[in-house]
């Protein structure tokens, strides 16, 4: 955690680059094609994550930083970059 | 191509179609009882029904059906709000009304259209949804009809809804909160008491989908609600007529007058013929029993408590506690279709369900249980399924 806090320090305060870096570590742990996981990955298309990975994958990142991120939100993530921006647009 | 995304749902129906009966789909030949029938020629015990009070078969359901069918006709060929409002209908509702203690009751044509139309309509795009994310189809389709902000909170967790209607602030006092009373999946029971302690905190308001529980839970039977003593904290009641009643057909109760105004924004009520008038005779009738015969709840729990006990006692990987619903979970997708197989070979008909019907990844064998099961019968399910171990289609919980 406290990793993450320091990277925001260079990030200009967005916070984008935290939110990538935690969602690239833990999406490591699904990383079953052991693809480079980077802002362009896709979830389910690259990762093959399904539907109860995914739901795993959001309340760890609901957890970790204090938010909680609306079903209404997920049909426009496709992407970690996707999800990394509504993190940012959620903590504002 | 439009039709790819059903690729996968057609290749599993095709594995399955290697066996004349399939699991999702068997056809029943002849109903014998409550408990016994005859699916695509072989008599089995039906124990995946929802007939949690055997009332289906019961005569004076039938003899009210029948009265009913000869004087209002076999349907109502129209929606509440236009030509199908009959004596009927209207008498249900304030049978339901009165049964549970409100004022204000509406009658749905299934439950499938009452959880989802309540849940569609009373909360709007202003307003947030908190949802448990082990909520029924019916639930997860009408919030995503509401244009409400919806949020899960995890399975039966007081600690992350109190957490999440937190995080809301001001908007918690516009929020929904959804739990159901039993759910269906592992016939677990909501811990109702400390979500409405919390709901009372934050000012928010609480739906609870009885589907499960009505007629089984409660002094009365008025489900897990009255069973926790916080009726006075649920805002709405939604439930069904098809399980402890049945028959066929939905309600929704409310202690808030507005429910009467609300009837007339949902579309699953408005749009849609109502109940044929000899369903709703007879679900009247299951309700006089329910209200007078209190014993066939304990005749369900005993059952319950038989085969849920045979079924630990055997090593299998059944709920932490007795619940008229219990499921036997599987981890191997193979072991779980051939044990349900062998399970309706043996003569015992359960529900198999897959992964994402089942909360999750596991595969599971839902066994529900019946007051018009016999103790002879349901030792029958309890052999069938050693015989499961004994072939080797099923791991003990100890050996997992």
């Amino acid at each position: 955690m406290t990793t993450f806090g320091e990277k925001a320090v260079n990030d200009n305060g967005s916070g984008y680059q935290t939110y990538l870096a935690f969602l690239c570590e833990l999406l490591q742990k699904h990383n079953r094609q052991q693809v480079t996981i980077g802002e362009s990955t896709g979830l389910v298309t690259d990762l093959g994550l399904s539907s109860l990975e995914v739901m795993e994958l959001i309340e760890q990142t609901e957890d970790h930083f204090d938010i909680s991120i609306p079903l209404n939100i997920l049909p426009d993530v496709n992407t970690v970059a996707d999800l990394a921006q509504k993190i940012q647009q959620l903590r504002g | 191509m439009l039709f790819d995304k059903f690729q996968a749902m057609a290749d599993f129906q095709t594995e399955l179609s290697r066996r004349d009966v399939k699991p999702f789909g068997a056809i029943t030949d002849e109903v014998i009882s409550a408990t016994e029938g005859v699916v695509q020629g072989r008599r089995v015990i039906l124990a995946g029904t929802n007939n949690y009070l055997g009332l289906s078969y019961d005569p004076r359901c039938i003899e009210a059906s029948q009265a009913a069918a000869a004087q209002w006709g076999t349907g109502t060929t129209g929606s509440r709000l236009a030509n199908g409002s009959f004596a009927e209908h209207v008498a249900l509702e304030a049978e339901m009304a009165d049964f549970y203690g409100v004022g204000q009751a509406i009658v749905f044509s299934t439950g499938y259209a009452a959880t989802m139309g309540m849940c569609a309509t009373v909360a709007g795009p202003d307003d947030v949804i908190l949802l448990d994310a082990d909520s029924h189809s019916s639930i997860y389709s009408g919030v995503k009809l509401s244009g409400a902000e919806i949020i899960r909170y995890r399975h039966s967790s007081p600690d992350d809804l109190a957490k999440r209607l937190r995080r809301l602030g001001d908007r918690a006092g516009r929020t929904l909160v959804i739990a159901e009373g039993i759910y269906s999946m592992l016939g677990d029971v909501a811990p109702l008491q400390e979500i409405a302690a919390i709901k009372r905190e934050y000012g928010a308001y609480l739906l609870v989908d009885e589907a499960h529980s009505m007629g089984v839970l409660g002094e009365t039977g008025r489900g897990a609600a009255q069973a926790a003593g916080i009726e006075d904290d649920v805002d709405f009641i939604v439930g069904t007529f098809s399980k402890s009643l049945g028959a066929v057909g939905g309600f929704a109760i409310s202690r808030h007058a507005i429910l009467d105004t609300i009837r007339y924004c949902i579309r699953a009520y408005i749009f849609t013929a109502s109940s044929s008038p000899s369903v709703v005779a007879s679900v009247r009738q299951a309700l006089r029993i329910v209200r007078e015969e209190p014993e066939r709840r304990e005749r369900l729990w005993d059952n319950a408590t038989r085969l849920y006990n045979g079924l630990r006692e055997l090593g299998l990987p059944v709920g932490p506690a007795v619940s008229p619903v219990v499921a036997v979970e599987f981890t191997d997708r193979e072991q779980a279709i051939a044990a349900w197989y062998q399970l309706f070979d043996s003569g015992v008909y359960v529900n198999l369900v897959v992964p994402p019907a089942s909360p999750s990844t596991n595969f599971l064998l839902r066994n529900s249980m019946s007051a018009a099961h016999t103790p002879q019968q349901i030792d029958h399910i309890i052999t069938a399924y050693r015989g499961l171990l004994d072939a080797g289609l099923a791991t003990p919980k100890t050996a997992a």
